[in-house]
């Protein structure tokens, strides 16, 4: 069958052609929820009159997002989230897990699968050839009931990669660069997909962090092929029977946009908004008061090596702090064991459990009025990380790590 | 037909403007949440607001996380519908889902406390007393469906499952 990633995937549902702007229904995979939207999600489940969930093989609830909790209204909510796998049967990550859309990469999600989760970077499980998106509680909701919901059948916005990094410039960059070039509704409703000879160059990692930001174009997913890239990845969860491969066709697309990695550099999204891309050079030298690395974002083992690689022997600067959150126990676990948290800790950083605390505000890392924080996470709207009296910077690791040790925005490739 | 006041927005008004990050544990108190309704964006807001008034906004309203409390605490404000520009994917499905209407059309000639009223069915908007007529967009008719059975949670008992094709 000829078609994008979207259209080759919701096809294997449905069993038919299928064009875009169609609207189908369709049988989910997996459903996931948080502790952020679950409780809602459960009342509106009540209110729906339903109690079992239509396969309980088949969700999972996260407790992530106030991870501990820092707040016994927040306590009640994990408690309701905790009773209500319990009685469902559903598999529960609890404080210390780690972040859902790590975790259900790690785990659960599988090439082709539709996936639907109660937060919007759920499209992070496009970077394993899943159609993976975020939806509201209610949706949700009816999810866990029925075991389906409704699509329409994206348009595809494609991007043809060519090249590879040069030194110094990440995934990040190239996501940040994408979304300033088409803007925070430049692909609404669409699915982005990735293809061309510059795929092969990017890693599991690398997918994971730009299929996580999709969203912050208004993609509805962020799609990459399934692949040998693919495979090794789940291989190494153990999960190497999960696999399968799929690949999309040169068929005629909404829009194409080509990117050549070689010719990116270190690229900032500055405040309030992601769209906002900046080369590096025109924001160096800015005082930040609190660098973050972790999220789902850029929180994995690659990320914490780049980190520590920069960070080895030297110290944070004494006017500003660093705090670093891997985003799976698992990736925690990797780190320990492979002496970067010690290098971490040894140049002054805080390392912090799983969770999404400062990254939407709640914990860990709430901002004073008229600080600034340059973090590896996706967003950086007003008020973002609990204070619209703050301003939010959002940077790869690399870039961290060098402005961690400055104190100032800096530029990873000035360091030799 | 509805008539109201506009409260004017400008573009990317996120669910984070909506329904701050700061007052995550007020989620499952939503009545008190709702004190803090676009506090960021317009503190005047949740005091001022009454019952069938409009939020007005340009493009891209909504972006960002898919807390549905966004558009329950807008319901809650009694706002009879959002008219904005075009609107983000996740929130698009909320509202609609919350059975809170959303309009889509050029919001730039209608001011900041304009006067409004609209008639949904014939898909007319108007600045009072005497503005030129505004057409909307009409919705997919899959959203109309759950629109007009009072949102998903109401279409969903009504029918026993999905009934969104003719």
């Amino acid at each position: 069958m000829a078609g994008t990633l979207a259209e080759r995937i919701i096809e294997r549902k449905v069993g038919r052609k299928v064009t875009p702007g169609e609207i189908v229904v369709v049988e989910v995979d997996l459903c996931y929820l948080q502790d952020g939207t679950g409780p809602l999600t459960v009342r509106q489940m009540a209110k729906l009159g339903e109690e079992a969930i239509w396969d309980s093989s088949k969700a999972a609830v996260f407790i992530d997002h106030a991870s501990p909790s820092c707040h016994k209204a927040l306590s009640n909510d994990h408690a309701l989230l905790r009773k209500f796998a319990k009685r469902t049967g559903v598999r529960l990550y609890d404080v210390g897990d780690g972040i859902c859309h790590q975790l259900a990469c790690e785990e659960l999600i599988k090439p082709a699968q539709i996936v639907i989760g109660a937060d919007s970077h759920t499209c992070m499980g496009g970077a394993l050839g899943a159609l993976s998106t975020g939806m509201g509680s209610t949706d949700v909701a009816v999810i866990l009931a029925h075991g389906k919901t409704w699509l329409r059948v994206p348009e595809t916005l494609r991007v043809r990669v060519t090249g590879a990094f040069s030194d110094g410039v990440f995934a990040k960059d190239l996501m940040l660069h994408l979304i300033g070039m088409i803007g925070a509704d430049g692909a609404t409703y669409k699915s982005l997909e990735f293809c061309g000879s510059g795929v092969n160059h990017l890693t599991m990692e690398d997918r994971l962090t730009i299929a996580n930001m999709a969203v912050e174009c208004g993609a509805k997913a962020g799609l990459f092929p399934s692949d040998e890239i693919t495979e090794r990845y789940l291989a190494s969860m153990g999960r190497k029977e999960d696999y399968a491969p799929l690949s999309s066709e040169e068929c005629p697309v909404d829009q194409e946009i080509e990117v050549n990695l070689a010719e990116l550099g270190p690229t900032i999204a500055v405040p309030h908004t992601v769209d906002s891309a900046k080369p590096i050079d025109e924001v160096a030298g800015i005082p930040i008061d609190q660098v973050v690395v972790g999220t789902c974002t850029n929180g994995r083992e690659g990320d914490l090596a780049t980190l520590a690689r920069f960070l080895k022997g030297k110290r944070v600067h004494p006017n500003t702090r660093l705090l670093v959150i891997p985003a799976s126990r698992r990736v925690y676990l990797n780190a320990v064991t492979d002496g970067i948290v010690e290098v971490l800790l040894q140049a002054g950083a805080a390392v912090i459990s799983p969770t999404c605390g400062p990254c939407l505000g709640l914990h860990a890392g709430i901002l004073g009025d008229g600080e600034k924080c340059l973090s590896t996470q996706n967003r950086n709207f007003k008020g973002r990380m609990g204070n619209p009296e703050s301003e939010v910077y959002l940077a790869s690791p690399a870039v961290a790590a060098v402005t961690a040790i400055n104190g100032r925005i800096s530029d990873p490739r000035e360091v030799k | 037909m509805i008539a109201g006041r506009a409260w004017k927005f400008g573009d990317d008004i996120s669910t984070d403007l909506i329904a701050p990050g700061r007052y995550f544990h007020l989620r499952s108190n939503m009545e008190e949440f709702a004190k803090h309704v676009f506090e960021d964006a317009n503190p005047d807001f949740a005091t001022e607001v009454k019952a069938g008034d409009f939020v007005v906004a340009g493009k891209n309203f909504g972006l960002g996380s898919s807390r549905e409390h966004a558009p329950l605490l807008i319901k809650m404000a009694g706002v009879s519908a959002i008219i904005a520009k075009s609107v983000a994917r996740i929130f698009f499905r909320n509202a609609i889902n919350l059975g809170l209407p959303v309009l889509i059309c050029d919001t730039d000639s209608i001011e900041e406390g304009a006067q409004l009223e609209a008639d949904l069915v014939k898909g007319i908007l108007r600045v009072i007393p005497d503005g030129q007529p505004i057409t909307f967009t009409a919705l997919p008719d899959v959203m109309l469906k759950i629109l007009n059975d009072g949102g998903l949670i109401d279409h969903m008992k009504k029918h026993k499952g999905f009934a969104l094709s003719d």
